[in-house]
């Protein structure tokens, strides 16, 4: 699957705010996090923004992004529609929890409400994301049961990556959510390398010959119906060299994982204005990394419609 | 709606026979010329004379060869929408611009519904749907709804431009949900088949494979040709045919 | 609900309208029933030569769709993938839109516009000297001319011998072989009897003629489970829905057939009665070597020829009916010792030499195929035979009670034609089908009429006498029956620029198109003044060796003048060959002109019944171009020709409609035989009908009539239809058409070598007439094979055409361009595998004649000594609309830049055209090459290149994208 800009930023970024967004839900509401104004300022306006970066470089995929608001009304069976309804549904929660929070500085009674449910539409939001992807039967890397949970652990992951930064940047850093950040990256890390492993060794049912109905032997591609790369093939018959995509895994697992990892474990040990630095470039690194994953995501996806041009 | 219909009236598609086919590209550019002007006008073509060429066509042949222990055929293969009796590609629709007709199960898009998010052609494996970049919507194969009941043709005209084009006879139209149809009994006889059923979305369209060369009634059970037995060899043999 | 009787091709119950076809209540908004046409205008198609019958629909003044008329002999309403793109090339952006006037050096294209009667001043001034002084110093060449039986007249009618059409590198050997054995030809002139057949065998045909007549042909057989045979090295297109395919090596069909021959000969599996009745089999031919009629037929005092009877044990007129004759044996009569052509037949193929074991590495095809095939053949035409319930009369008055037939049927064309042993291998697959007895019988290979004709067809090549202010005496092709017919002089010089009807090319029916530049070039046998050329791109890929016949076409003299002094071209598309042309003439597309498709020409006739169709403007050009024809007619006039103009020198044809309607080329035979006469009744023969292109148009464009039962079939010997042809002027007498197994005018030839007759051959040429001047049918290896090193150059390459394009027209058709704007090397696995190569790797071609650069695809459906491409493809930056990345001028390949147009020099120096010895026909396939591995840095682009062409003035660039069709739905949704 081409790897398009757009997708990539938006799963990325999306997939962290909405950790970021339920992590501060969640903790907020439940009075783990003081209702600091420049902490609920910056950690709900960093979240939002994300969000919000991420939908709108979603519109940026469309074909006629004027039309964007009609994909909330086929929630009864898309994926897609159900995603861009959680999404903004969710937004009315976190909206009202951002509101109580910095403006009238309570985290409590209903704004704790506000931030609990805006923490479960997070989670919804990331699962309809994932879903979209897992749905997908023709592209078998996908369309399997690594690809949602690993969208809710990449979200968690990269949200409580932030959630510790932005505590540590505060100085309101907690051991137990640096802990289950490093956990998290840990967890993401081995999830990853099983679902690369999962995908290595796909057995796909779907072949050349059931693509075409031959039965038997071999079908090979002779000649395609145009000599130049039509839609499909710029959309769904993206290819990466196996060399490159081995470089790409490892840059992976370095930025996203091990990189980050590595910061938070040195952060333990130094003290602040240092642990505060090295947790934001644990942040920021991890970003990075999972922008690479997700790169790779797309790219090492393979289409069932590649089976009719022989690649 | 992008739900399906629970029941569709008729199943309308099309029956591709592989062992007719050769690949001569008629279907190709009937179905372009057709709809190119039709229901979902036009099929644009970006760069038309250049070197990135590259355009909207609802109907592709593609050739392959297939090698099995009884040897080696080409194959040429049309491949467009197959109008699937459940399609994930209308079902994955946010808009409601997919949809699946209840009476005669085409499946169509609603050009003005349509944002242009492209998940319809990922959801299907087949590669039917083709995006038009100019006009920022998905576009396919309507199976040509704008012809087969359009009263300002002529009655006999009324089938999808591929059928009517293909000089070889290889492509067939009708109804595939009724069991007494010819096209279904010509599956039925042909042994046509649904490509990658294991996807589980139900093609209506069905292939009828290449006959394998043992089944092709074209076999001739010739004996082995011998000399004429005659005195004289076959000069004499000409010579008594002649006196006979 | 009722259809009515289904018309056209498709119409099985499995391809009509749905039974109740009211649109169903979705309630989904869609309009079921939009408005598709204002108007439909039948006309015929020309995006090839097939000549379809097309329903061109036409909304707000645009052609909105067009699709096969259903009624139409050629097509019965399907369309090609061509014929549906007809839109795209009518609105092409490479369409010349003024005349043109060359402004830089030739072959630049630099042009200014000027009018149109500046135009014709330029044009009648210089062919007006020309006339006066030596007519012979135009050469008139009009390569995919679809009007010969005009442009051949015109010029006749200006005195000139030098016309033909591109027949010479297509198909001469196809129609010379035919017309030469059977009276008829595969080509475009005959079908297999597709209803009836039961075994077809196809010889190297991919799409060559007849494209959907075959196709059509093919899904009968396929719905009736008939077996099709492919004999072709490469199994795409047809060949891929064989039932049996075999991968013969090029130029090696003559021997396969041969194999096949003998199989059947020993066996005892010929029809013995067939061969008597319609064939020269019985024919005694006299063995008196060194006499001057050795070889030639035994005639009695009238000049019949003689056959032995062998009841009375006479010698009889071969075509008493109520002789017994003999098929064998040695007889002396008269004192002469003569056999009947039959013993030779079987004396020849009967060697060992031609048995499958001995050709079978030589083809390339297991013996035990060919065991089996010959086993096939044998089995279907002798045990599977058909009847007919149809009472017939035979020429000689014999009554008939039924029609039998061997239901074996072939067809083959340009595999066969385009080698040098072409004219050969085409009569042997003549001579096959004659034993078995399949020639137009219920399930053969049937005529189309005017064919049969004798064997060969009347008259002969004019052109022997050439002086100014005169018309030929006749046409400048036709048919020789012997020496004193070709057109040399007393020193056996040729008469004709392109050496037609000479002793290098003696049966070149269809002139040798392809030595015309190089000829005129080298002054060889003279030089010309002027060369007019149509619709045919002889600077590119309808020329054999393209770099240097662009460089003769630009080349000097010492005095600065071109060695072509002037060329005038007509085209309807900035094509490859305009920037060679000093005057530009444009022509209009096909849906903007008059045409007629004649029975004096190539006719659109099926084996049922004669036809006759017509083109007429559906649109109005939007360019200052007029159709060639016209133009030629206008020329004419102004010239003076004696045909075009009247009494008091006034011009007799006002355009080319005007010519169609009232030309008569003898009286009451016109370019069309439908509706004639004053009244519109006649068929044929008749008066001329003012309303005679009404009609056509009242009819679908077409005329056609179809034959009574009993006129079906034996049609070279069936009294109603000799009557009928007679009548239509097809044949002169209502006799027996005879099938020339041995052919006693090749003979002639050869006895002429041997010393015999007033007109021999030089002595340099005496060998090679000797040789190839066989009055049987042999099989020799293609000359280059013959001539180069093949460990050096151990592949053949061929080129086919895709059945989406033809020829250079598809590339200027934004839809077909997509389909194929780079042609690969397609070369087997195992070959490719020995050479080190893999899939997408570049290559370079070579051959003795120089080198191309292109990119592999590795394939298993190919002979393994085979490597072929798409023909075409490649072409030249700056024409055809194209932009400057364009894969075709930048990744796709031109072949014929490898091809060499002569043949090495013989031992005493001469090189000869790239030829068959017999027609002149372009050897194009005999070509052998050797790939190598490009280095690295030489990959992703092909070699050689040429200089951009400049656009022709006041052409707007070609869009960046296209958006055909959104104006239909505008105007649609706007008037809802």
């Amino acid at each position: 699957m081409h790897p398009a800009a757009s997708v990539v930023f938006f799963t990325t970024a999306t997939g962290a705010g909405y950790g970021l967004l339920g992590l501060l839900g969640v903790l907020g509401g439940l009075g783990f996090v003081s209702a600091d104004f420049w902490l609920g300022l910056i950690g709900m306006g960093l979240a939002l923004g994300l969000i919000a970066a991420g939908l709108l470089s979603s519109t940026g995929h469309l074909g006629r992004p004027e039309r964007a608001w009609r994909a909330f009304s086929q929630w009864r069976s898309s994926w897609l529609s159900r995603e861009g309804v959680a999404s903004v549904a969710t937004l009315i929660p976190a909206g009202l929890f951002g509101i109580g929070w910095v403006l009238f500085g309570r985290t409590g009674g209903w704004v704790a409400v506000a931030g609990l449910l805006a923490a479960v539409g997070a989670v919804v939001t990331v699962c309809t994301t994932g879903m979209i992807y897992a749905s997908l039967k023709p592209i078998a890397q996908w369309h399997s049961p690594y690809t949602l949970p690993g969208y809710l652990i990449f979200s968690a992951m990269t949200g409580s990556m932030l959630l510790n930064a932005l505590l540590q940047a505060f100085a309101v850093g907690a051991t137990a959510i640096a802990t289950a950040a490093l956990l998290l990256t840990f967890l993401g890390w081995g999830w990853k390398l099983t679902t690369w492993r999962y995908n290595d060794a796909l057995e796909i049912a779907t072949t050349a010959n059931t693509a075409t109905g031959l039965a038997g032997g071999t079908v090979r591609s002779l000649e395609w119906p145009h000599t130049e790369e039509n839609y499909l093939l710029k959309e769904m018959g993206f290819r990466i060299a196996r060399k490159h995509a081995a470089k790409l895994r490892l840059i992976t697992q370095v930025l996203a994982f091990a990189l980050p990892a590595l910061l938070l474990a040195l952060a333990f040990a130094l003290p602040r204005p240092f642990a505060a630095v090295l947790s934001v470039l644990a942040a920021i690194v991890q970003f990075a990394g999972m922008l690479v994953e997700r790169w790779l995501f797309f790219a090492e996806a393979k289409h069932t419609v590649t089976l009719y041009y022989g690649r | 709606m992008t739900c399906l219909p629970a029941h569709t009236d008729k199943k309308l598609g099309l029956v591709i026979d592989l062992d007719t086919c050769v690949g001569c590209q008629a279907c190709v550019t009937a179905c372009k010329e057709w709809n190119t002007g039709g229901h979902m006008a036009p099929l644009t073509d970006i760069d038309p004379y250049g070197g990135n060429v590259d355009g909207v066509w609802f109907n592709r042949v593609h050739s392959y060869e297939h090698t099995t222990e009884m040897g080696g055929r080409t194959v040429n293969f049309p491949r467009s929408c197959l109008h699937c009796e459940t399609p994930a590609c209308v079902t994955v629709c946010p808009t409601g611009a997919s949809y699946k007709r209840a009476s005669d199960g085409i499946v169509l898009i609603d050009e003005s519904k349509c944002i242009g998010c492209k998940l319809c052609s990922w959801a299907c494996p087949y590669g039917a749907r083709e995006f038009d970049t100019d006009v920022g919507v998905m576009k396919k194969c309507t199976l040509c709804v704008d012809r087969i009941y359009n009263d300002n043709l002529a009655e006999e005209d009324r089938v999808p431009a591929c059928v009517a084009a293909c000089p070889t006879s290889a492509r067939h139209f009708g109804d595939l949900g009724d069991p007494a149809s010819a096209v279904s009994q010509l599956v039925a006889e042909r042994g046509g088949v649904d490509l990658m059923p294991e996807m589980g979305y139900k093609p209506t369209n069905k292939y009828l494979p290449p006959r394998a060369h043992t089944q092709r009634a074209a076999s001739v059970p010739a004996p082995r040709l011998e000399p004429v037995k005659a005195e004289g060899g076959f000069l004499g043999w000409v010579d008594r045919m002649l006196s006979n | 609900m009722n259809h009515g009787a289904p018309r056209g091709a498709n119409s099985a119950p499995s391809q009509r309208p749905l039974a109740d076809t009211r649109a169903p209540d979705e309630g989904d908004g869609v309009d079921t029933s939009p408005d598709v046409s204002d108007s439909i205008a039948k006309t015929t198609c020309y995006m090839c030569a097939c000549r379809c019958g097309i329903d061109v629909h036409i909304k707000d003044g645009k052609v909105r769709y067009i699709n096969g008329n259903k009624d139409h002999p050629v097509n019965r309403g399907v369309i090609c993938g061509k014929g549906s793109s007809g839109i795209m090339q009518h609105y092409s952006p490479a369409r010349l839109k003024k005349p043109l006037l060359r402004s830089g050096p030739r072959g630049s294209g630099e042009f200014r516009e000027i009018e149109w009667e500046e135009a014709f001043s330029i044009a009648t001034e210089r062919l007006s000297n020309i006339r006066r002084t030596d007519p012979k110093k135009l050469a008139f060449f009009t390569g995919r001319d679809q009007s010969q039986s005009l442009t051949g007249w015109w010029a006749s009618q200006f005195g000139t011998p030098n016309f033909s059409a591109h027949g010479g590198f297509c198909s001469v050997n196809m129609a010379t072989g035919g017309l030469y054995t059977i009276g008829g030809s595969f080509w475009e002139f005959g079908e297999p009897d597709w209803d009836n057949t039961k075994y077809f065998m196809l010889f190297g045909v991919a799409e060559d003629h007849d494209s959907n007549p075959i196709k059509i042909g093919l899904g009968k057989l396929k719905a009736r489970g008939a077996k099709v045979v492919s004999i072709n090295p490469c199994r795409t297109g047809y060949n891929a829905i064989a039932d049996d395919w075999i991968g013969i090596r090029p130029g090696t069909d003559g021997l396969f057939v041969f194999a096949l021959i003998h199989e059947l000969l020993k066996a005892g599996r010929v029809d013995l009665d067939y061969l008597i009745r319609y064939t020269n089999a019985h024919v005694l031919v006299v063995q008196e070597p060194g006499a001057a009629d050795d070889g030639l037929f035994l005639r009695d005092g009238d000049g019949n020829p003689l056959a032995w009877d062998r009841v009375a044990k006479v010698s009889v007129s071969a075509a008493d009916p109520d002789a017994k004759p003999t098929l064998t044996g040695s007889y002396t009569i008269g004192g002469r010792r003569c056999v009947p052509v039959f013993q030779l037949i079987a004396d020849r193929y009967m060697d060992d030499s031609y048995a499958p074991d001995a050709v079978a590495a030589q083809c390339g095809v297991p013996a035990d195929t060919i065991r089996r095939i010959a086993a096939e053949l044998a089995h279907v035409a002798f045990e599977q035979t058909i009847e007919l319930p149809v009472a017939w009369t035979d020429w000689a008055g014999r009554r008939h009670e039924t029609i039998k037939g061997r239901p074996v049927s072939m067809h083959a064309m340009r595999g066969i034609s385009a080698h040098s042993n072409g004219f050969h291998s085409c009569r042997a697959i003549h001579l096959l089908q004659v034993l078995l007895g399949t020639i137009d019988v219920p399930g053969g290979f049937r005529f189309k009429p005017p064919y049969p004709r004798s064997a060969p067809p009347g008259p002969k090549p004019s052109g022997k006498t050439v002086k100014p202010m005169t018309p030929l005496d006749g046409m400048p092709l036709g048919f020789v029956c012997g020496p004193d017919d070709l057109l040399v002089d007393e020193a056996g010089t040729p008469l004709r620029i392109d050496k037609a009807y000479s002793w290098d090319a003696p049966l070149a029916a269809h002139g040798l198109m392809h030595t015309v530049i190089r000829n005129a070039w080298a002054g060889d046998p003279y030089k010309i003044d002027t060369l007019m050329m149509y619709m045919s791109n002889m600077a590119w890929n309808s020329s054999m060796n393209t770099v240097e016949t662009i460089a003769m076409l630009t080349d000097h003299d010492e005095a600065g003048n071109y060695k072509i002094p002037f060329i005038i071209y007509s085209d309807a598309y900035y094509s490859e060959t305009v920037p060679f042309a000093d005057l530009v003439l444009p022509d209009t597309t096909y849906l903007e002109r008059h045409d007629c498709i004649s029975l004096l020409d190539r006719p659109i006739s099926h084996a049922d019944g004669p036809g006759d169709a017509i083109r007429h403007p559906v649109v109005e050009p939007d360019r200052d171009v007029r159709p060639f024809q016209s133009v030629l007619i206008e020329l004419g006039a102004r010239l003076g020709l004696p045909g075009f103009v009247k009494d008091d020198g006034s011009a007799r044809y006002a355009d080319y409609a005007d010519y169609i309607v009232n030309h008569e080329r003898t009286p009451g035979i016109g370019p069309l035989a439908g509706w004639r006469g004053k009244d519109g009744t006649s068929v044929g023969k008749g008066a001329v009908n003012p309303n005679q292109l009404q009609r056509y148009i009242d009819n679908g464009g077409f005329w056609h009539q179809d034959f009574a039962a009993d006129q079906r079939y034996y049609k070279m010997a069936n009294r109603s239809y000799l009557d009928f042809a007679v009548q239509m002027g097809f044949i002169p007498k209502a006799e027996p058409i005879v099938f020339q197994l041995y052919s006693e005018p090749i003979q002639r030839f050869r006895l002429a070598a041997r010393g015999h007759g007033r007109v021999q051959p030089p002595e340099a040429e005496r060998q090679r007439i000797e040789t190839y001047m066989d009055p049987l049918p042999f099989w020799f290896m293609p000359f280059e094979e013959a001539a180069v090193d093949l460990e050096k150059y151990p592949l053949h390459a061929l080129t086919q055409r895709p059945m989406h394009m033809y020829h250079s027209w598809g590339s200027q058709n934004a839809w077909l361009r997509q389909i194929t704007s780079q042609n690969r090397l397609f070369v087997h696995h195992q070959t490719a595998s020995g050479l080190g190569l893999i899939d997408d790797d570049w290559v370079w071609i070579e051959s003795i004649n120089g080198r191309v650069k292109g990119q592999i695809k590795l394939i298993d459906g190919v002979n393994a000594d085979t490597v072929w491409t798409w023909n075409a493809i490649g072409k030249r930056r700056g024409s055809w609309g194209l932009k400057d990345d364009a894969a075709e001028s930048n990744r796709g390949f031109l072949l014929n830049h490898i091809i060499g147009d002569q043949t090495s020099a013989d031992a005493n120096g001469k090189r000869y055209s790239n030829s068959d010895p017999v027609t002149g026909q372009a050897a194009w396939f005999d070509l052998r090459v050797r790939i190598v591995k490009c280095a690295d840095e030489e990959a992703g682009f092909t070699e050689p290149q040429f200089e951009r062409f400049s656009e022709p003035p006041n052409v707007a660039p070609s869009p960046d994208i296209l958006r055909f069709g959104a104006e239909f739905r505008e105007s649609r949704e706007a008037a809802e």
